[in-house]
């Protein structure tokens, strides 16, 4: 009898069971739904600007802007020193803006992710790492223009990128991976606790200041700053920025450092959020 | 087995009574829920004894308790039960939207969901991108999209607007479109809640057509209605839930009958609570419907051979102009036995044309020798013809009907159809 049992192979086998404590990343089930990141993210890109009347001409203003706004205090009124290969404060901070506001976008996109599509949390069934991923990947359209800009500014200043620039492939790669990590933490957390949702705006700009955005990283001395700042996973970042676009000291230890606290904050993270996973339905 | 679509066994889901439905919305909200969960949590881990967490403490509910069933390929299976007994829960479960508490079910095949059509429509979005987002989100390839692109847009009848942002649509065409994308997921298993309740009497059709077709496809189809008529007519076999475990599975017609008989122990009078009155429906506020015997009083089962009257008691916040208050009466079968309103005479119409704000009462008398045996349902309306449907319930009210002394009770056959009228008949001899 079994012999003839015609199991149709192609219908795939769900088992449902309660998910007890670390649940394995179903790495095929992402896969299979990498069209939805795709699809989620350009959702994000294209909602954010539809209604606006300058449209896309925000991802220009914003950067600039807040280049002008620093150039004006920081660089002319504080006078904060620049480093000789960069030369020129604009150049300082737009290079550490870059990364930033990657950083920072899409760690409040993905912070919020879960919350605000809550209504497909409690109606259909994919898997919910696609969400705070999408909204991480929604922001490399903005980051291709600031990039633009970036580099309309360095032929301005006669700047020429050398091959290092190729390091910014890997660099901006550990920024997405860095938001990407405190963003599973803070989108989990906002299940349980919409406090993270107030605290948002507050965190991200307390960690603008502790990065180098409007000023050099070796503007900090003192052994115990020194350490503090390591933590700090941007600190690395921007400086590795830096440094691949205008050459200098390679950041390397602080470099290590970074992608050692990446690399914890998003295992740590991966687990709390697959832990927190199979109440999300219940509790948003 | 292997012509199992869906295997549960001792499905169960526990819910914390609370948690689920709060919302923090301010930093104080935040602060004092926080507070309030840090207190709870320390006190449920006091009181449990160091045994970890309480599984069956006061602050938790089953909204589903040891419920195992298999479904075949191919069947099409009715799951029934009042508001709040664990239909809804079961569905989410298999549609893995949440995560059971014990047990286990296995699913052979991709559930497509439509507990709620419309999932991720971004108002922002012309219909052409809601398609393939939505698709995208149901679990459908952009190929597979791409493919029944036309399929769906021809389905939804909105080819004009597909470049229109949605929330420009009408709620109809909304509704259409929606369900137009879920309807052509092709799922192995489909899974339809009260999908039906909503748009006109011509898209419902539609709607009912794409099921049956989906079901004559061979495909499992798992389908959850209050709508009796509609699970009688769409369905075989049911499951009847009641709080939270399976009771019955059975033919359809003994499931909505056992469904009917335990349902509505309201004894011949239905009330409704403030919260279950749509907003809405105002300035019309229904306050009870009732049934009474031939010595007035409340019952739930009626005579065939003696009189009877349905009374429906409302109130008017407001002169409504046009109103006509009735029901529609349909019997266990889901056949419909007639349709009646308060103004129905045109005179009457004429002189209710304006009715001022105040109290009423419409009382309707049913006469003798009308009704079959069996289980009726009252479906209650209150509308103003092609303007407005002001309050309706499906099923307000269910009671029986007693056929002793009825016409051809002394054949102990059941007898067809929702009437059992006293006709005369003339038999003569034919030379």
């Amino acid at each position: 009898m079994d012999t003839t049992t015609a199991t149709q192979p192609e219908l795939p086998v769900t088992i449902l069971r309660p998910a007890k404590g670390w649940s394995a990343i179903n790495l095929g089930d992402l896969w299979r739904y990498r069209e939805l990141v795709y699809f989620l993210s350009w959702r994000d890109v294209k909602v954010r600007y539809k209604q606006a009347a300058l449209g896309v001409a925000w991802a220009v203003i914003q950067p600039l802007v807040t280049v002008l706004v620093f150039t004006f205090i920081f660089g002319n009124k504080a006078n904060l020193p620049v480093p000789g290969p960069i030369g020129y404060y604009p150049l300082l901070t737009m290079s550490g803006l870059l990364p930033w506001q990657l950083f920072a976008g899409a760690l409040t996109r993905s912070s919020n992710s879960l919350v605000h599509n809550s209504n497909l949390l409690t109606k259909v069934y994919f898997p919910r790492l696609i969400l705070p991923f999408s909204s991480v990947m929604a922001g490399l359209v903005d980051f291709g223009v600031s990039f633009v800009i970036l580099l309309g500014m360095m032929l301005y200043y006669g700047k020429w990128p050398t091959w290092t620039i190729l390091w910014l492939i890997p660099l901006t790669l550990l920024t997405v991976l860095a938001s990407l990590a405190v963003g599973l933490w803070l989108s989990a957390l906002n299940v349980n606790y919409r406090d993270v949702q107030q605290a948002m705006p507050f965190l991200v700009t307390t960690w603008m200041y502790a990065s180098p955005v409007a000023y050099a990283g070796d503007l900090i001395t003192g052994r115990f700053s020194q350490i503090v700042y390591a933590l700090n996973p941007m600190a690395g970042i921007i400086q590795g920025y830096r440094w691949a676009l205008f050459g200098g000291d390679p950041p390397g230890m602080l470099f290590l450092i970074s992608l050692g606290v990446v690399a914890l904050l998003f295992v740590t993270g991966l687990y709390y959020f697959k832990r927190m996973e199979r109440t999300f339905a219940d509790m948003v | 087995m292997s012509d199992l679509a869906i295997r549960v066994e001792n499905l169960g889901k526990q819910y914390r009574i609370g948690a689920p439905v709060e919302r923090y919305h301010t930093l104080r909200d935040s602060l004092t829920g926080a507070m309030t969960a840090a207190k709870t949590r320390l006190r449920s881990a006091f009181s449990t004894n160091g045994s970890g967490r309480s599984q069956d403490g006061a602050d938790t509910i089953w909204a589903l308790k040891d419920v195992s069933f298999e479904v075949k390929q191919g069947q099409v299976l009715g799951i029934i039960g009042r508001n709040g007994a664990g239909k809804s829960t079961l569905l989410k479960l298999l549609a893995r939207v949440t995560d059971p508490t014990e047990g286990s079910a296995e699913i052979r095949g991709r559930v497509g969901s439509l507990l709620e059509v419309g999932t991720g429509f971004h108002p922002e979005l012309t219909g052409r991108e809601n398609i393939y987002l939505n698709g995208a989100i149901l679990g459908m390839k952009r190929a597979e999209i791409e493919r029944k692109f036309d399929e769906i847009v021809a389905f939804s009848e909105v080819e004009q607007f597909l470049d229109t942002p949605v929330k420009r649509y009408s709620n109809g065409m909304y509704l259409r479109l929606a369900f137009a994308v879920a309807a052509h997921l092709e799922p192995e298993i489909l899974v339809v809640d009260e999908v039906l309740a909503v748009g006109d009497a011509e898209f419902q059709r539609k709607c009912l057509g794409k099921m049956s077709d989906v079901a004559r496809e061979g495909r499992t189809v798992l389908f959850v209605s209050h709508n009796m008529s509609a699970i009688l007519r769409l369905t075989d076999e049911s499951l009847l839930i009641d709080k939270g475990h399976l009771v019955l599975r059975a033919p359809s017609p003994r499931a909505v009958d056992e469904y009917m008989a335990r349902g509505f122990s309201q004894l011949g009078e239905r009330t409704w609570t403030a919260n279950e009155i749509p907003a809405d429906a105002a300035p019309f506020r229904p306050l009870a419907l009732r049934l009474r015997n031939a010595q007035g009083k409340v019952v739930d089962t009626i005579r065939s051979v003696e009189p009877a009257s349905i009374e429906i008691e409302y109130c008017l916040d407001a002169p409504l102009t046009g109103l006509r208050v009735g029901f529609h009466l349909i019997n266990s079968r889901g056949e419909h036995a007639f349709t009646s309103f308060d103004v129905d005479d045109p005179s009457q119409f004429e002189q209710m044309g304006m009715r001022p704000a105040g109290r009423y009462v419409s009382r309707c008398s049913l006469p003798v020798d009308f009704l079959n045996e069996g289980r009726f349902i009252v479906w209650m309306n209150a509308s103003s013809y092609r303007i407005r449907r002001y309050f309706q319930d499906e099923q307000a009210l269910t009671f029986t009907v007693d056929a002793t002394g009825a016409p051809g009770m002394h054949w102990p056959e059941p007898r067809l159809g929702p009437v059992r009228p006293r006709l005369e008949w003339k038999v003569e001899a034919v030379p």
